[in-house]
């Protein structure tokens, strides 16, 4: 019998494990139609704020010798309202919304507007290393992740993952602060703030300066937090931070994670990434006489 | 090691020609930029301003490149000021390019939408019969003129200026007269950058004939490799699907001529 890749994240059943990551090609449904129909297991909406914003001045990429990227896009994004708007007449598609806010009320509010809308979860992104008062500088105050996590959780019945990332706070600390207050799963990890500076104009190139750091210098610091959460906590994972080949995916799996997203490997080999990862896992089971992800979560944890 | 094409490179700026009082050409040094196709862009940096895609230009000398940019917001007024002996920084090229069709060739720019049109002629056969329209404004709005009739000299062709308000050349709008010469001749290949309303027009005037069109869209870009999402129209990523689109295809995207995104990636209308 050919092996399934159905996986499930706590209560949040996908037909793959495969998604694309937030702040990647998220801002329009007809994208989302697209890479669904590419093989990706769900996508993952651009980090929507209460107001629309207009993001960071150009340069906001820079693409790093040696592999790897570092950006500062800025969250720009349409507003939670415009997008809930935009997403009504999805039907087919597994969305999950990723959600920035300062206080818990911004992420209170922006769940109430997409109640009519079809949404599998909700993603709050404690996380995002260059944008300030939210993302990372609400992930490292454990005391205010508990509110959030804790206000959401009273909003809504779609479940709710929270998206960690490595600030001045032990990572572990908000992912504890997160599963006392009721979340749902963890998406670990975001980008790693970081600079690129250029000799020649002897200036940062970042128009913000600082950026994040993504791609394939970051796998192994994600794979590591996944496993470390993973052996700490009883909390469905989803893994993220580099993963460009099936292999990256697997070994995300056998650290512990149920689901894996996926986001500068798209910059490197578009959107092909996702059907060449679904089909390298298939094999890999089929190879290894598999016929469900779940019997291969966390498999490196007994070595 | 191989150069990263994500990668900012640095070129200096060797000589700039005043196209028209609000466009210039910058021309610098650089290999990799001097041999793009036709439809090709670039993420142009400009140190401590910002950073724009801009259409890669011909580059005549061997090794040399250049941008055309026509001073408008603080981005490419920033290059527009860019002087000899300056710095720019350069990555890419990114995106596709025109499919080059041999015979009776239609070339319809408008603006700095010219630009990829002159690089496209570089590419041209020796027995292409080729038209080109230049679509301006007003006579001080016109340039290229001399550059195409100088690319063509060893072909069959004609180049065509109209002006919106008949200082110079045909008077009225460039798709006007794209309608009268597609109801005179039956290219065998169309070709058009510019504002996405005369795209849009010229598309529709070629496809209801049964012509084969392509055009080079522009849309909001901030990353240029597909990660961004913000050059989205309809399901294509003007980045990494484009920036040239058949027009059998464009006539079914439902964004094309119609919307564009802000920075925010809030539609608007055109």
């Amino acid at each position: 019998m050919e092996p399934s890749l159905v996986t499930s994240i706590g209560k949040i059943q996908l037909e793959r494990p495969v998604m694309l990551a937030s702040g990647i090609l998220g801002i329009s449904l007809d994208v989302f139609n697209r890479l669904y129909r590419s093989g990706a297991g769900a996508v993952v909406s651009k980090s929507l704020s209460t107001e629309p914003w207009d993001g960071y001045p150009n340069p906001t990429i820079f693409g790093i010798n040696g592999g790897g990227w570092i950006n500062a896009v800025g969250l720009s994004n349409p507003g939670a309202p415009n997008f809930a708007k935009m997403i009504e007449p999805n039907k087919d598609v597994p969305i999950i919304i990723s959600l920035v806010g300062s206080i818990p009320e911004d992420f209170s509010t922006m769940v109430e507007q997409f109640k009519n809308s079809k949404v599998i979860a909700y993603e709050l992104n404690l996380s995002c290393p260059h944008v300030a008062k939210v993302g990372l500088e609400v992930g490292d105050d454990p005391e205010l992740v508990k509110k959030i996590v804790s206000t959401v959780k009273n909003s809504t019945n779609v479940p709710v993952i929270a998206k960690v990332g490595l600030g001045t706070t032990h990572y572990l600390n908000t992912v504890s602060a997160a599963i006392d207050s009721g979340i749902d799963a963890i998406t670990a990890i975001n980008t790693i703030r970081a600079i690129a500076i250029d000799v020649e104009t002897q200036r940062p190139i970042l128009s913000n300066k600082f950026g994040g750091l993504s791609g394939t210098p970051i796998k192994p610091i994600a794979l590591r937090c996944v496993y470390e959460i993973s052996s700490k906590y009883d909390i469905p994972i989803i893994g993220c931070g580099g993963i460009s080949t099936w292999e990256d995916a697997l070994e995300f799996i056998l650290a512990g994670a149920s689901a894996i997203q996926i986001g500068s490997a798209i910059g490197d080999n578009w959107i092909h990434v996702f059907n060449d990862i679904n089909k390298g896992i298939l094999q890999y089971m089929k190879r290894k006489g598999y016929s469900k992800i779940d019997e291969m979560i966390g498999l490196a944890k007994k070595s | 090691m191989q150069r990263n094409l994500n990668h900012t490179k640095i070129c200096v700026i060797e000589k700039v020609i005043d196209e028209t009082p609000t466009v210039r050409t910058l021309i610098f040094s650089d290999d990799v930029m001097s041999s793009v196709l036709p439809g090709q862009f670039a993420m142009v940096w400009i140190p401590g301003i910002n950073e724009l895609p801009m259409s890669v230009m011909i580059a005549q000398e061997s090794g040399k490149a250049a941008f055309t940019v026509r001073k408008h917001g603080p981005a490419s007024t920033g290059l527009f000021n860019v002087k000899v002996g300056q710095q720019i920084g350069v990555r890419g090229p990114y995106g596709n390019s025109f499919d080059l069709k041999q015979g009776k060739l239609l070339l319809v720019g408008g603006g700095t939408g010219l630009v990829p049109m002159m690089r496209l002629l570089t590419h041209i056969k020796p027995n292409d019969d080729v038209t080109v329209l230049i679509g301006a404004k007003s006579k001080n709005e016109v340039f290229f003129e001399d550059l195409a009739n100088n690319l063509l000299k060893n072909n069959p062709h004609r180049v065509i200026v109209t002006t919106d308000d008949g200082t110079y050349g045909e008077k009225g709008f460039v798709t006007s007269m794209v309608e009268k010469l597609v109801n005179e001749i039956n290219f065998d290949g169309i070709y058009t950058c510019g504002p996405e309303i005369m795209m849009y027009k010229t598309v529709q005037l070629a496809h209801s004939r049964g012509l084969f069109v392509q055009a080079s869209l522009e849309r909001m870009m901030k990353c240029g490799v597909g990660i961004c999402g913000s050059c989205c129209v309809g399901e294509d990523l003007v980045c990494k699907d484009g920036t040239v689109f058949d027009g059998d295809h464009l006539i079914s995207n439902k964004e094309f001529g119609r919307f564009h995104r802000n920075k925010a990636g809030i539609l608007e209308n055109y």
